[in-house]
């Protein structure tokens, strides 16, 4: 066995991750099924070891503007959350995005709305890609489905959220949060100091520093038209976002004649239910989007060429099937079903089975 | 190799701690493991239960709908998890409690009387690791020599000395197992 295999639960990988990867804050407040990553976080004080700060805020909102703050000055900060939490991030979040900010928000989606239930779901797909705060902005949205992923995409999301200037979510779910799997931890790095964030980031709020100017971070712009400018500038940043950082992951497509599309926890279920489905004769395959947003288009519309009905599984009424059915040719065909199950309940695989066949009784 | 076990019980039985001792055996023996919990206020004197599972391969779905093997400690997780056995599994549980036994005649159904044994040893908690060397016994998945050796890595030094008494409940499940 490797020295650095662990066994862990998802959130605590990521807390692990967030030390490792050299982050300079974690702002929080506990909430289930996420409340490992703060608790495992101040289990491993990183403020002895690399200097990280790790503060439980007084409220989520507190917690995502110390982010805003952290981020202006061009540190890697981050914050966690589930759903009733992220929701009152919502306003702190639009602004990050209109200030270019990179940040790491974290959301271990629960069922609701409202305050809803402890148990797992996946409702939260509109407020994470269709964007959840005001104005014309988007979070790169990163969907773990193993405890592998929650450790990886620590590092992912703020490398992306640096590259781009713009805040990145890891929209995982509580059963992603809550199971232990075998995890290798990412390499640890150093934080990056002063010296290395003025000449890296030289946007960041640093003092002047012997410029003819002062960096200001501001998302107030009364002039139309320089606001104008600042959409149009965002705009452009998220057409290359979409066009370089696309994910997904495929699994029995090369020869199946139907699809399944499903993310995070419910990617696993159904590639259980295809093997499962293979066993019994039936073509299918998974199409796992790995980016929310950007969302794979290439991708469902490729395959939607190949197949004779798409069955998109989420732990909701149906978010994602929008994305899906948007991704198909003009003039396409191929029937979109959907199956969901909510209010924190998590389906096995043979639900999943069984609704293949009656949306698609000739599959079989 | 494939093992989809179901442990089920009240919370406070060791129910979730008996599938990490478990699954952290199984790493070390270099399988993949998958442990996932029931989590939230059922927990708390309510019914708890973790599903775990050890393979030889990758693990697709972390949550399943039917079982190699069950575990069970109550009344409650025997109704719900009975029929959840795959035709040809193993079904260990616990008489203590449990006022109507198991019916199905196509699975192994085995009474482990780990409440029973661990009043004996004088230690109540060390039923779950009697449980967990019953099942070793009957499924010989990982050895108990693993089990000791995570217990060895995943404990704080100061419960060391709690190892040997690990390791009797253990050989004592599974000295039950084999009668």
């Amino acid at each position: 066995m490797e020295e650095d295999v662990k066994l862990m639960k998802g959130n605590e990988a990521l807390a692990h991750a967030a030390v490792r990867y050299g982050a300079d804050g974690y702002f929080g407040y506990p909430i289930t099924p996420q409340s490992e990553v703060l608790e495992t976080l101040e289990e491993l004080m990183p403020w002895e070891t690399t200097g990280m700060t790790v503060l439980q805020a007084e409220s989520e909102v507190a917690a995502i503007n110390m982010v805003y703050g952290g981020a202006s000055c061009g540190r890697a900060v981050m914050t966690s959350s589930s759903s009733p939490g992220v929701s009152l991030k919502m306003e702190g979040i639009s602004y990050i995005a209109a200030g270019e900010l990179p940040a790491l928000i974290v959301n271990v989606m629960r069922g609701g709305p409202g305050l809803g239930t402890i148990q797992p779901s996946q409702a939260d797909y509109f407020q994470a890609t269709k964007g959840g705060g005001h104005g014309d902005y988007h979070l790169i949205v990163l969907a773990p489905n193993s405890v592998q992923e929650m450790a990886d995409f620590v590092g992912l999301g703020f490398d992306l959220a640096f590259k781009y200037r713009t805040p990145a979510m890891i929209l995982a779910d509580g059963v992603v949060g809550q199971m232990m799997e075998k995890v290798v931890l990412p390499p640890v790095r150093p934080r990056r100091t002063q010296a290395e964030i003025i000449e890296q980031c030289p946007w960041a709020v640093t003092g002047k520093r012997g410029r003819g100017h002062r960096n200001v971070s501001t998302t107030l712009e009364l002039q139309s038209n320089e606001m104008e400018k600042n959409n149009i500038r965002l705009r452009q940043t998220y057409d290359l976002i979409e066009a370089n950082e696309t994910r997904s992951e495929e699994f029995m497509t090369e020869d199946a004649e139907y699809l399944i599309v499903a993310f995070g926890c419910t990617s696993r279920i159904c590639r259980k239910a295809i093997e499962d489905a293979r066993a019994q004769g039936i073509k299918v395959g998974l199409l796992r989007p790995i980016t929310l947003w950007p969302f794979p288009k290439e991708a469902v519309c490729r395959l939607s060429k190949q197949v004779k009905g798409i069955l998109v599984a989420e732990l909701n009424n149906g978010q994602m099937i929008e994305d899906v059915r948007l991704s198909l040719s003009v003039g396409s065909s191929v029937p979109v079903c959907h199956f969901g199950r909510t209010g924190g309940i998590v389906p096995n695989p043979q639900e999943v089975i069984d609704s293949l066949l009656s949306n698609f009784p000739q599959s079989k | 190799m494939k093992h989809e076990i179901i442990i089920a019980g009240f919370g406070g039985q060791g129910v979730l701690s008996m599938g990490k001792i478990l699954a952290y055996a199984g790493l070390l023996d270099g399988l993949e493991v998958t442990w996932m919990p029931s989590y939230g206020p059922e927990q708390r004197g309510g019914t708890a239960n973790v599903t775990v599972i050890l393979s030889d391969s990758a693990i697709s779905s972390p949550v399943l709908d039917t079982f190699d093997i069950a575990v069970i400690l109550n009344q409650q997780s025997l109704d719900k998890f009975e029929s959840h056995v795959k035709p040809g599994g193993l079904l260990i549980y616990d008489p203590y409690g449990i006022h109507r036994k198991p019916e199905r005649s196509d699975i192994n159904c085995v009474p482990i009387n780990a409440t029973e044994a661990s009043v004996e040893m004088g230690n109540a908690k060390a039923y779950n690791m009697i449980l967990l060397g019953a099942l070793l016994r009957l499924c010989p998945m990982v050895s108990p020599d693993t089990v000791i050796a995570g217990l060895k890595k995943t404990l704080p030094e100061r419960h060391h000395h709690l190892i040997p008494m690990n390791r009797q409940a253990i050989d004592r499940g599974a000295e039950i197992a084999g009668l």
